[in-house]
């Protein structure tokens, strides 16, 4: 097998290693008890992302993808501060794992 | 010759690096609570997409594009533990608390309630 049929299967390969990594940490986010699991699910689908957008510049040559991918983790990287910072202000909630959108009175 | 053996080196990467995204999947489904997690994620994550910008660095040969991968794998690797750190701290400052089985616990008393 030549070095570039080897490349082409890998590539296929890794999108559906890739996919599936994908459905297990959206299942992680549907399910996940607290807000700092979504959280943690959600900085994950970015760094998943980033590794879908690299291999798609390998399979199709075309690397200008790779300064989508950086700027992609940097948008990860400044939504999980923030979301950092609104865990910590908001405090955990009383009624956390039943549901989010119900409002109870903190402490 | 090289372009084949680059080709051989690119494809093992890619393979390493989507199997290391996988395994943080798995570990961030399986895992009893926020903390061991986050442990799985950002270690393991880190690992699979850097991974995979080293593999375009491989298949590359152009300067920019070898340099702006290594670029983004140390960008990576400075934000990644920057976030997982923060968001572990908020949680666990707030109240969220870890499962049984923690034997030491450093930020005991530091915490707010």
């Amino acid at each position: 097998m030549s070095g570039t049929a080897f490349l082409n299967l890998t590539v296929t390969i890794s999108l559906g290693i890739l996919s599936l990594a994908f459905v297990l940490t959206i299942v992680r986010i549907l399910r996940g008890p607290t807000l700092p699991d979504r959280i943690l699910g959600l900085d994950m689908l970015v760094s998943i992302g980033i590794g879908y957008i690299c291999v798609i510049a390998i399979k199709t040559s075309f690397f200008l993808y790779l300064d989508v991918a950086i700027s992609l983790g940097l948008v990860g990287f400044l939504a999980t501060v923030a979301f950092a910072r609104y865990v910590l202000h908001r405090g955990a909630q009383a009624s956390e794992g039943s549901s989010d959108l119900e409002e109870k009175p903190n402490g | 010759m090289v372009e084949q053996i680059a080709a051989y080196l690119a494809g093992i990467l890619l393979l390493v690096g989507a199997l290391f995204s996988l395994l943080a999947a798995i570990g961030i489904l399986r895992l009893p609570d926020l903390y061991t997690r986050m442990h799985a994620a950002s270690k393991a994550g880190t690992m699979g997409s850097g991974l995979t910008l080293i593999a375009i660095a491989v298949v590359a040969f152009d300067g920019a594009v070898i340099l702006r991968a290594l670029v983004g794998v140390v960008f990576l690797l400075l934000t990644s533990p920057v976030s997982a750190h923060l968001l572990s701290r908020a949680a666990y400052m707030v109240g969220y608390s870890p499962s049984g089985g923690m034997k030491i616990n450093d930020l005991k008393n530091y915490r707010e309630d």
